[in-house]
């Protein structure tokens, strides 16, 4: 598969070369300078009112000036921008990307290892660079995204409790080192929910099962986590106390310390109201940082979250209530009510394929209440904040790393396109497999009889 | 995650009308509505046939269009909707779904299963119908799902939320069949359970055999029916009739054009095997459904006179989908190909004017041809165009009324109408959700009540009531005695 892959797509080079030809300068390539301006262009910052005609400059990956009217260096190649908008670029904080290719080929897919407890797995180091959702879903304006082991989205299952650690990182790069924004972003924690239906593959249909004894599985399940956060803690002390040469390393426990010193986030999937309640209640007693992922239910949960400063990043917009009788557009309105309650919330496909949709589900959100500014910071700022990236991520400010997009209008509308991207500084690329396969086929001359 | 959990709570629910408030509605409009004469004025229309109206009316008679216009007057007695500032769209059609069926979307124990019919499963109370009205969707083709070569029977409906099973079928349209071709049917994606033979077919080679085996049969069986009407017709004596057999006749069905087969298929290759193989039998394809290589082979599919129901933008999640890309509607179009842009799925029909927008930036379709792709041309796909598909007078009133451009992110349904009745009202909607969660409050409590009274009862009872209990050991407490009776028993 992979060979076939490889001789379909030669590699990014070429596709480059075609893209950029109006522009008149290869993209990976090695360019002939590394800065760049962009000029005349509506500058949304996202740290303050838009620019209504200004200039971004870009040197060595980072943000250098942004104004009305920043000095245009001598060797910077400039890209005119009039009548073109500037944002940060999005951020889709929960994906599979890197390590899904086809959902349903598993010699494709890396999401979802064996065992219930793995927080020793880091995602960083199975992300394909290769991957050709990297193209088609940064051709849409996202420029970095989260992946993260074990969630469950469109085309992936969800499995495990505990199922590693996440990894933040840019669309473009040869190597998962120049693409990598954090190696570790968050531990994932899979809520064990008290499921009294499952699906029974053997007869292909629901099956119920009593409350006692679903309640008997998840308290197994609670037991289980916490005895790893316990003994997560003990390793901790016997690490620093300990002398060394007695101590054996156990790289799960290693891998907790940093939990439960609370330096790294819990990143906790749940929907019911019920799971976030209990989720929320572990973490405070076993005083862990919690982020919560997903949450449908979380507007029944609001003091609570408000209460304990907890974010949300929240599953797509477009999907179905939780139960038969929330209202129909409960999911599409629940990011303006918790705006209104002020819990910080991003955007997030929880996907591979559909992370290209990520401002449709921002779009959507806002035809049901919430406002335009808000939903573009969540796609583009407020993950970077509640992944502690926001001193490089998220705004348009000098010292910023130059993720940035260049558009033909409002971001989250359906019909505008990205003309420019730029990812570490880099203009890069917006063709990727689906654009070449258009141009090619669409050259397909009349069958031959 | 798309998954609704049904707890108890939303099972209590159930018996009471969930949305009410499409049911209120519902009652409310058909008493003065349902056969009455209704103007929706000041609204931009969006004609889809006739091009856009500002400032235009729809006047509504006996559900149908009356007449469109910019000077078009309220009769007397008519119900006027002031849509002042909104859009108004012929109703989405969706050519691909899979609402209102109880159970199981596949009869998955054989390769062939035409003898299954959707029509005799349709369930009114799937609250996926009222999801996907609030979506705007008016027309659903109802399908089996795709495990079997040759699927079940398949039927279009209308949204009509409320009403009774017999009330859903858009009467007058053809009915259809399913066909699946690739990994599905030769279930390369799904492992049977421990026990369980693989079925044939497992390549796509069996998945034609597959379906030419079915045809020949039904070819041999429809010669037998017309060798014996021959006979009858002239008279023969002691005649005996053929063996009726309800799993040719649907395919007899195909061969005399009388059913639409709807094609679910991804690569090209298996595109045109399916187009030969209709050919060698002399029938036609109605529909390709998914059709994500179509692009490849836009021109055959136009020429075998076929149309193409794709998705926007799915792809990836399967080998065959691995080409798919968002610009096989655009392209399939330019090609000649009649398209439509589909759901398959209750929470995709939700935005499918959000779907069909995704042709203007992936291929440069019109705003007007992107419109089509969910209103005239599944319309035209279903052999419906002349009911339903555009506002021209004389067709049902099956409209949809969003707050602005529907192929804008930002619009969201305001008002569904079928038939000229308002099936959707976002507004009646939200004003009614204060006494419906009273009601669900009410129910529990009396539940609750319900519940603790039955257990006060039991305590009462336990004693005299477990002496004829089969059990040796007598319950002697409360938590024995639950125990027993929840497994004991069996």
């Amino acid at each position: 598969m992979r060979k076939s892959t490889r001789r379909r797509y030669p590699g990014v080079q070429m596709i480059a070369v075609c893209l950029v030809l109006s522009l008149a300068f290869p993209l990976w390539s090695q360019p002939s300078t590394n800065a760049y301006v962009i000029k005349d262009a509506k500058i949304y910052t996202l740290a303050g009112p838009p620019i209504e005609k200004g200039v971004v400059v870009i040197r060595d990956g980072k943000i250098t000036a942004v104004g009305a009217n920043a000095a245009i260096p001598e060797d910077a190649q400039v890209i005119d921008a009039a009548g073109l908008e500037v944002y940060p670029g999005m951020f889709d904080p929960i994906t599979q990307i890197g390590l899904n290719e086809v959902g349903a080929v598993g010699a494709t897919v890396d999401t979802s290892e064996l065992g219930d407890f793995n927080p020793e797995l880091v995602v960083a180091t199975a992300v394909n660079p290769a991957s050709a959702h990297i193209p088609v879903t940064r051709a849409n304006g996202i420029t970095e995204v989260i992946a993260a082991p074990g969630i469950g989205g469109f085309d992936s299952q969800s499995s495990g409790i505990i199922t590693g650690q996440a990894s933040a990182f840019n669309l473009a790069g040869w190597t998962m080192e120049e693409m990598q924004i954090s190696r570790s972003v968050a531990m994932v924690l899979n809520w064990p929910s008290i499921q009294t239906s499952s699906f029974d593959f053997s007869t292909f249909s629901i099956k119920e099962k009593p409350y006692a004894d679903a309640k008997k599985e998840y308290d197994k399940s609670i037991n289980e986590l916490s005895d790893w956060i316990t003994r997560a803690r003990h390793y901790a002390q016997a690490k620093e106390k300990g002398s060394p040469e007695l101590f054996v390393r156990d790289l799960k426990l290693e891998s907790l310390v940093p939990v439960v010193q609370g330096k790294l986030p819990l990143l906790v999937v749940a929907d019911d109201a019920r799971d976030i309640r209990n989720a929320v209640d572990f973490c405070t007693k076993q005083n862990l940082k919690m982020i919560l992922a997903s949450g449908a239910e979380s507007w029944k949960v609001k003091d609570l979250l408000k209460e304990k400063k907890i974010a949300v990043i929240l599953g797509p917009t477009e999907r179905l209530p939780e139960q038969e009788d929330t209202p129909y557009d409960k999911p599409m309105t629940q990011p303006a009510e918790l705006n209104a309650a002020g819990i910080p919330f991003a955007f997030s496909s929880f996907g591979t394929s559909f992370s290209r949709r990520l401002p449709q589900y921002a779009g959507t959100a806002v035809g049901y209440g919430l406002s335009h500014d808000e939903a573009l910071r969540a796609v583009m700022l407020n993950a970077a904040q509640i992944f502690g990236l926001a001193d490089q991520l998220g705004t348009i400010e000098q010292g910023k790393l130059a993720n940035l997009i260049v558009t033909t209008g409002d971001p989250l509308e359906m019909e505008t396109e990205v003309r420019y991207l730029f990812i570490k500084g880099r203009l890069t690329s917006t063709d990727n497999k689906h654009k070449e396969l258009y141009e090619q086929f669409r050259k397909r001359p009349a069958p031959a009889r | 995650m798309k998954l609704r959990v049904l707890t108890a709570l939303a099972l209590l629910a159930t018996v009471t009308p969930v949305c009410a408030p499409a049911q209120v509605a519902g009652s409310q409009v058909s008493s003065g509505q349902a056969n009455g004469t209704i103007l929706i004025e000041n609204a931009t229309l969006l004609t889809i046939t006739h091009g856009n109206i500002e400032h235009g009316s729809i006047l509504i008679r006996d559900g149908k269009i009356a007449a469109v216009g910019t000077d078009v007057k309220a009769p007397e007695g008519a119900t006027v909707i002031d849509a002042k500032g909104q859009y108004v769209m012929p109703g989405i059609i969706d050519c691909h779904s899979h609402i209102a069926v109880d159970g199981s979307v596949n009869e998955g124990s054989v390769s062939v299963s035409s003898m299954a019919n959707i029509a005799d499963v349709l369930n009114p109370d799937d609250i996926s119908i009222y999801d996907d009205l609030a979506g705007g969707v008016t027309v659903a083709n109802v399908l089996h799902g795709s495990a079997n070569a040759i699927g079940g029977q398949t039927i279009v409906i209308k949204l009509r939320w409320g009403k009774q099973a017999s009330d859903l079928p858009f009467q007058g349209a053809l009915p259809g069949i399913k066909f699946a071709l690739g990994e599905n049917p030769k279930r390369s994606n799904f492992t049977p359970p421990p026990g369980v033979e693989p079925r044939y077919p497992a390549t796509r080679l069996g998945v034609e055999e597959t379906i030419r085996e079915a045809f020949i049969q039904a070819r041999e069986y429809k010669k037998q029916w017309e060798d014996y009407n021959r006979k009858k017709a002239a008279g023969e004596q002691n005649l005996m009739p053929p063996r009726r057999d309800e799993k040719l006749e649907p395919l007899v069905e195909v061969l005399e054009g009388k059913r639409y087969v709807h094609a679910h298929c991804y690569r090209a290759d298996e595109i045109l095997m399916l187009i030969r193989v209709a050919n060698e039998f002399g029938f036609k394809i109605r529909t390709f459904q998914h059709v994500l290589e179509g692009y490849k082979i836009a021109d055959e599919i136009a020429a075998s006179g076929a149309g193409g129901s794709t998705f926007s933008d799915w792809w990836a999640y399967k080998m065959e989908a691995f080409d798919a890309i968002p610009y096989n509607a655009a392209l399939m179009t330019e090609r000649g190909v009649v398209v439509s842009v589909n759901s398959d799925d209750a929470e995709e029909a939700r935005h499918l004017n959000q779907e069909a927008a995704k042709s203007i930036k992936y291929g440069g379709l019109s705003a007007n041809d992107a419109l089509k792709l969910i209103t005239l041309n599944p319309a035209i796909q279903l052999g419906i165009d002349s009911r339903v598909g555009s506002i021209d007078v004389g067709k049902d009133a099956d409209l949809a009324i969003f707050n602005r451009d529907p192929l804008s992110v930002y619009a969201v349904v305001q008002k569904t109408l079928i038939d000229g009745q308002v099936y959707f009202d976002r507004q009646r909607d939200i004003d009614g959700r204060p006494a419906l969660e009273k009601e669900k409050q009410d129910l529990l409590a009396k539940e609750k009540k319900a519940s603790e009274e039955k257990k006060a009862d039991d305590k009462k009872e336990a004693k005299p009531e477990k002496k004829s209990d089969q059990k040796k050991k007598r319950p002697t407490t409360d938590q024995d005695s639950a125990a027993a009776s929840a497994g004991g028993a069996q």
